[in-house]
């Protein structure tokens, strides 16, 4: 098993984390970090296919999401802690009769 | 530039009138109103001293050009000759002289300004009918009259009926429209031109267009019985008196109803070649003529008997067109605008007299009290019924002589109804001088007590129509227009019966007259105890035939129940409301579906976003 592969599989480990953790935690903030998991993991796969081929492409894209990750971030934290601010809870099921 | 002129100076009337004319008071409606129709006399009567300083050479002149489609071009151009000529001073003139009887007329309407808006729009639009060179400038002119006719008619249209007859009137004229628009299709198919006098020209020479006369020629008369009431698309004009009586004088017996005789008479070329379409015209018109006066005999509503007696009219001058004796049946549009006009503003005054009155069976003894109008009526109706020597008689005399002698279809069957139906002419008149001005008066008191004579404007004007009733016969128009419309030629054998029949038409016209006096002097119980006698045949003609009944049988109700059944339940409601509602339904249940999807819950959300990615994911690996 070489470099490559194993790059790949810990991109795939993370996104997986990620996306498990998403799914089954409660806690907002978690969630949120959980979505930074699964982007990072996208972020490592994408420099490992980078160097494979040897474009830059790919470290281009790197950056691209990082940007859109803090603007993200930026947004939705806010909105937490907005949400929290109402209900002093950060249990996402708390908020179920905001749906559409 | 005059006969521009001529024609756009009502228009401008009519813009002043109708924008400014409530803001700016009666006088300057009535200065606007009059004046100009006046001034548009004056250079139409300058136009007619140019022409015959010309010899009688047309003139011609071109507005500006209408539309220019691959190498035709379509002008509004102006046709000024001796036809056109004597229809142009007859709207003019006699439209002047109706414009200044509103004045008194319509004092005391609130609707002042519009009034005059809208008869200054129909001068607009006749001028531009008799004056125009093709048949499509003619054709807008026909399509304006018939507007400004509807919007007359329906003019006090707070009440429904009113509003009723005037659509009546736009939608049978419609029917006549589809004819005359094929025939003008067909001609411009057949000789690649709209312009009357080069279709003329192009049916009188050598190589005549490959087109049936015929077939063109009763296409055109479809759509002028429609215009000028004939029938069977006679059934509007009587309504049609719904309208103001000045209205009913310059509209539906002075000018606009003539429109059609105008247009047969312009298209003579055409007609002189179609010897089928002359025989249709001769019949229609004379079964109109005499039908509509036996109606006219029966009816008690002042203006729906001069009604009938104008189809009856009119009836008779498509019979001389018919038989070719074209400068005739302008003769008699001329005579006939005078006394008709008179008669139309006469019956005016005395509905005016009255305080709105029009059934003949509560007025009587008028005579007395409001002279000057009867005066006027008696001699304009003496003028109708031909007594010599006024105006209608000569023109009638001439109807009924072509009518015998004319070597293009005349015939003494022809002839014979013709004169039957002068003899009704005649006696209905007298009947409605009787029953309206003579006798006992059988107004009520209430009424009887508020008689008053119409005001100067308005006698005065009773009083020019009924000098032209009596003289205007004296203008021998026949002879005047014979260079572009000649008489047609009389066989040699029938000349020695040009006396005997001159001599038959005067005795027929004061048999008319004795009649009439035996029936209805004495207080009319000989002509109650006659309509006792024929009680089935009164009930007929005063229900005038049941043509509109009939009408409504074979073509109102089976329309009204097409339109019930098929198109608003079968087409609009079910198939296009139901596909509609059908579509919204179904989106609004397949929202109401997945909306259930929508829980709040996050974990829900994203759990639904990874089987999404993994089911696409496993559909590309399959597919991939």
């Amino acid at each position: 098993m070489d470099r490559m592969q194993i790059l790949l599989l810990l991109a795939m480990a993370l996104f997986a984390l990620g996306l498990i953790g998403v799914i089954v935690r409660r806690n907002l903030l978690v969630m949120l970090m959980c979505m930074e998991l699964m982007l990072n993991g996208v972020n490592l796969s994408l420099v490992t296919f980078a160097q494979q081929t040897g474009t830059s492409a790919g470290a281009v894209l790197v950056f691209l999401i990082f940007v859109v990750a803090a603007a993200e971030i930026a947004i939705a934290i806010p909105i937490v802690l907005v949400l929290v601010h109402q209900r002093r809870t950060l249990d996402a099921d708390a908020y179920v009769d905001l749906n559409g | 530039m005059l006969l521009t002129l001529i024609v756009l100076l009502p228009l401008a009337g009519f813009f002043a009138n109708g924008l400014f004319g409530n803001r700016l008071g009666k006088p300057f409606v009535t200065v606007v109103g009059c004046a100009l129709p006046l001034l548009a006399f004056a250079i139409a009567i300058k136009s007619f001293l140019d022409l015959l300083a010309g010899g009688g050479a047309p003139i011609v002149e071109t507005a500006f050009t209408w539309a220019r489609i691959g190498g035709q071009a379509f002008d509004i151009a102006f046709w000024f000759d001796r036809l056109s000529a004597v229809m142009v001073l007859i709207v003019t003139g006699v439209g002047s002289l109706i414009h200044i009887y509103s004045i008194g007329y319509m004092k005391e309407d609130k609707s002042y300004a519009r009034f005059f808006a809208y008869l200054n729009l129909f001068l607009f639009f006749m001028l531009l009918l008799v004056l125009g060179r093709s048949l499509l400038v003619l054709f807008v002119g026909w399509e304006g009259v018939g507007l400004a006719s509807y919007l007359l008619i329906g003019f006090w249209f707070e009440e429904a009926d009113n509003a009723r007859a005037g659509k009546k009137a736009f939608i049978t004229n419609r029917v006549g429209d589809a004819g005359f628009l094929l025939g003008m299709f067909l001609l411009y198919w057949a000789t690649g031109t709209l312009e009357m006098d080069k279709i003329n020209a192009a049916f009188m020479g050598p190589a005549a267009p490959a087109v049936s006369a015929s077939l063109v020629g009763i296409l055109l008369f479809i759509g002028a019985s429609g215009k000028s009431a004939q029938i069977p698309l006679h059934v509007w004009l009587p309504d049609a008196m719904a309208g103001p009586t000045p209205v009913s004088a310059l509209i539906h017996a002075a000018t606009m109803v003539t429109a059609g005789v105008y247009l047969v008479a312009r298209m003579s070329g055409v007609y002189m070649h179609a010897e089928a379409a002359s025989q249709v015209v001769a019949v229609i018109g004379l079964a109109t003529a005499f039908f509509a006066a036996t109606i006219a005999v029966t009816q008690y509503d002042i203006k729906k008997v001069l009604a009938y007696s104008t189809i009856s009219q009119l009836g008779l001058m498509f019979l001389a067109l018919g038989v070719g004796a074209y400068s005739v049946a302008i003769f008699h549009v001329y005579t006939h605008a005078f006394f008709k006009a008179c008669l139309f503003l006469g019956a005016g005054s005395v509905i005016h007299a009255l305080s709105g009155e029009q059934d003949v069976r509560r007025m009587g003894g008028l005579a007395r009290k409001i002279p000057v109008t009867f005066v006027t009526f008696v001699v304009a109706t003496a003028a109708i019924a031909g007594i010599p020597p006024l105006a209608g008689f000569f023109s009638k005399d001439e109807i009924l002589w072509f009518a015998f002698a004319s070597s293009r279809g005349g015939s003494p069957v022809l002839w014979g109804v013709a004169s039957a139906t002068a003899l009704l002419t005649s006696f209905y008149m007298f009947r409605l001088v009787w029953l309206t001005f003579l006798g006992k008066s059988r107004m009520e008191p209430k009424v009887e007590h508020h008689v008053h004579e119409s005001p100067k404007s308005m006698t005065g004007v009773l009083a020019v129509l009924a000098a032209l009733s009596a003289v205007g016969g004296f203008l021998a128009l026949p002879h005047f227009l014979e260079p572009i419309l000649p008489l047609p030629p009389v066989p040699e054998s029938l000349h020695h019966f040009e006396t005997p029949l001159l001599v038959t038409s005067i005795a027929i016209a004061f048999a008319g007259l004795g009649l009439a006096a035996y029936f209805f002097g004495n207080g009319a119980v000989r002509a109650a105890r006659t309509r006792e006698r024929f009680t089935k045949l009164h009930r007929i003609l005063s229900g005038k035939y049941f043509i509109d009944e009939l009408y409504d049988r074979l073509l109102g109700r089976p329309l009204h129940w097409i339109s019930e059944m098929v198109f608003l339940r079968a087409g609009d409601r079910f198939l296009l409301d139901g596909s509609l509602h059908g579509l919204a339904n179904l989106a609004r249940r397949t929202a109401g579906a997945f909306s259930r999807v929508q829980t709040g819950n996050l974990h829900l959300y994203a759990f639904f976003v990874v089987a999404g990615m993994a089911a696409c994911l496993a559909w590309s690996f399959r597919h991939g």
